[in-house]
């Protein structure tokens, strides 16, 4: 399994994310290092593919589909959790399926 | 360079989305603020209840260089408060970003609170945290207190928690 954190300086929110996402992956025993990935310019976003900070990918796949049609760039990612809430993090329960899945 | 705790604020006149133009005036509370970043969306609603509850100017400010982030353009913030059945507050364009320079703005959201005579008495963010809406933008709420009583808020400043504001 490859793990992918994606990340922009200018969006406090990785730490937190990366956190999370080490404590999801221990919790399902899963001994992966994450690769973190820091987007430095648009054209690394553009060529990255990426919606904002931070996107976690795993085996290449998004966790979170992104929402809408906004161009890739430096951004803070908005994701929506399970009880529809706005968050700069996405909702623990979708980090874990989607490890799920990919096991 | 940052406004400091005690320093005279700018004043500033920029066009609402309400098609008025709006500026400082008495006790204000000045939010820059935008449409596209989480933590500006997840304290909006807090803040938004702030604006009802206190008899104060109440400015939210978009500086945003919508070029590169088109979510925050005039006609974006235009179609977003008109989506949300209007705001109790004005929502400014600060196109050139002078205002946001002139306050030194760092994040959205980055609250700043003048007193009645415009001086800076409060910046920083709306609460702890942005997570929990039970927090109901306790840090601003206290300074409005203080500053309506006559009295310095015991918190005059907190760290501003947010997306960097985008500079053109």
């Amino acid at each position: 399994m490859r793990v992918e954190l994606l990340w922009w300086e200018g969006c406090p929110s990785y730490p937190d994310a990366l956190e999370e996402l080490k404590r999801t992956l221990a919790a399902a025993g899963i001994d992966t290092p994450v690769d973190l990935v820091e987007v430095e310019t648009d054209e690394q976003a553009r060529a990255e593919r990426f919606p904002g900070s931070p996107t976690i990918r795993i085996d290449g796949e998004d966790i979170v589909a992104p929402e809408g049609a906004e161009p890739f760039s430096l951004t803070c990612r908005v994701y929506r959790l399970r009880d529809g809430r706005v968050s700069p993090t996405p909702d623990p329960e979708d980090l874990r399926e989607a490890i799920r899945r990919a096991r | 360079m940052s406004l400091q705790i005690g320093d005279p604020a700018p004043g500033f006149s920029l066009p609402g989305t309400d098609g008025a133009e709006h500026g400082p005036d008495g006790v204000t509370v000045v939010v820059f603020t935008c449409n596209h970043c989480p933590y500006a969306l997840a304290w909006h609603e807090r803040l938004t209840q702030v604006a009802r509850d206190y008899d104060v100017t109440f400015l939210s400010v978009n500086p945003n260089d919508a070029e590169r982030y088109p979510r925050d353009s005039f006609e974006a913030m235009r179609e977003r408060v008109e989506a949300d059945g209007g705001w109790p507050h004005p929502y400014l364009r600060d196109e050139s970003q002078e205002v946001a320079r002139g306050y030194g703005a760092q994040t959205t959201p980055d609250v700043f609170v003048l007193d009645r005579d415009g001086t800076l008495r409060y910046r920083g963010a709306p609460d702890a945290d942005h997570r929990d809406e039970g927090q109901r933008a306790a840090w601003l709420r206290e300074a409005l207190d203080a500053v309506l009583a006559g009295r310095q808020p015991g918190r005059p400043e907190t760290e501003p928690v947010g997306c960097s504001v985008k500079w053109r």
